[in-house]
């Protein structure tokens, strides 16, 4: 079988794509909700205004099978200074096919005009410090991309920056 | 000819997608990442999906979501045509009750969006959106207008072919897909650097196919365009399972 290839997502999906749900993975009156905030950059550090942003994730139990309430999934398109904001919970740590236990994290895919493939990240949490050193793909990274996929705490949340190129480009994977 | 000089292979490289960075195509310049990706270890976070319920969240499908010639008091402009397909993994198994998402021009090349400034009419009766599942065999069926060309800045006189963007999630987050479908014997293929950012040999499978099968007497003409999603869906989650 011969894969269907990827095309840009292009800059006019705005009108597209609808989600009612949007960025809200769980309500914003979720008492164990918060915001994960952040922007998309280019290699000039200008914001991309026409990025997508979709996210995966495990619910606080570290399960997938989502039958009821929690969704799991969010979709955000980045506004004209290139920032995105979700509404979500913390995921529990996920045991990996490998037999691993993983540090938590949420499984990010960026769409943009100019990305010919949508890109694959990872945000994990800076308050997992045991997790996160014991984690197989966060140790197979050198520290200065290690980095770039570690969010950081903010008053209502978590920031977490995605850089598309230049000195702290984020750590972007392939299926 | 000038040689452009082709990125390493990635991990997961499938010979099929486009490259990242693609200088034809003026936006991959800073956009593309320009360390090599890391392939991406077993998970079951990625070897899942979202269920399409929770995809389509509080917003279920409605009966016209399929037809976008139907969304709006009258008809819209255009060449009416019906769109169809299967969707199938890279095992050739079908990918039922699956979310399928287009979005297109309308007949004159323009999108209903604010930053087109294509001085080409817009449609009131036209969005130019479309939902639909796949059923248990994994097919969809649209019916639409054929979108129309459109003027672009990439390069001198450049014109994007006609095409349907499709979004599809099959059911893994690794086999989230966006694509374009293209209509056969487009004369503006040539000079398209977003569809010629596809190997060669990949390329046929984005441009659909006449279908007098699926064409509707004196209605609508039809034209074929099947997916492959690649991934693996280790563990899919069925509804109502």
């Amino acid at each position: 079988m011969t894969l269907t290839p990827s095309q840009t997502i292009g800059p006019f999906f705005g009108h597209a794509l609808p989600y009612s749900a949007g960025p809200y993975l769980v309500g914003a009156d979720d008492p164990a909700g918060w915001w994960l905030r952040g922007r998309v950059c280019d290699g000039a550090g200008e914001p991309v205004p026409d990025a997508l942003i979709e996210i995966w994730q495990a619910d606080p139990a570290g399960r997938l099978d989502h039958s009821a309430g929690f969704r799991g999934f969010g979709r955000c398109p980045t506004d004209e200074a290139g920032d995105f904001a979700l509404h979500t919970v913390k995921p529990g740590p996920v045991v990996g096919a490998d037999g691993l236990r993983h540090a938590p994290y949420l499984a990010v895919t960026l769409f943009a005009r100019g990305l010919l493939r949508h890109l694959y990240t990872r945000v994990y949490f800076p308050d997992e410090p045991a997790a996160n050193a014991a984690d197989p793909l966060l140790n197979q990274l050198p520290e200065p991309q290690r980095a770039t996929l570690l969010a950081r705490q903010t008053e209502d949340g978590y920031a977490f920056d995605i850089r598309l190129q230049g000195e702290h480009e984020t750590v972007f994977f392939t299926s | 000819m000038s040689t452009i000089e082709q990125p390493l292979p990635e991990p997961g490289d499938t010979g099929v997608h486009p490259p990242l960075h693609w200088p034809a195509y003026g936006s991959t310049g800073l956009r593309a990442p320009q360390r090599r990706l890391v392939g991406l270890p077993p998970a079951l976070v990625e070897e899942t999906g979202p269920a399409t319920s929770a995809i389509l969240g509080d917003h279920p499908l409605g009966e016209r979501d399929y037809d976008l010639t139907r969304q709006h008091d009258g008809e819209p402009l255009g060449e009416r045509i019906i769109v169809h397909g299967q969707v199938r993994d890279r095992q050739g198994r079908p990918v039922p009750h699956s979310l399928v998402e287009i979005w297109q021009t309308n007949s004159a090349g323009r999108y209903p969006h604010h930053a087109d400034r294509h001085p080409a009419p817009h449609d009131p009766n036209f969005t130019g959106v479309g939902r639909c599942l796949t059923d248990a065999a994994g097919r969809y069926r649209f019916v639409t207008i054929k979108p129309g060309a459109y003027p672009w800045r990439n390069h001198d006189n450049a014109w994007r072919p006609a095409h349907i963007h499709f979004s599809l999630f099959g059911r893994a987050f690794t086999q989230r897909l966006i694509t374009q479908m293209y209509f056969p014997g487009d004369p503006l293929f040539g000079q398209d650097p977003i569809l010629n950012s596809v190997p060669e040999s990949a390329r046929p499978a984005l441009i659909s196919a006449f279908d007098l099968s699926a064409t509707v007497p004196e209605w609508a003409l039809g034209y074929r365009f099947d997916i492959v999603l690649g991934g693996d869906a280790a563990t899919p989650f069925e509804e109502g399972e």
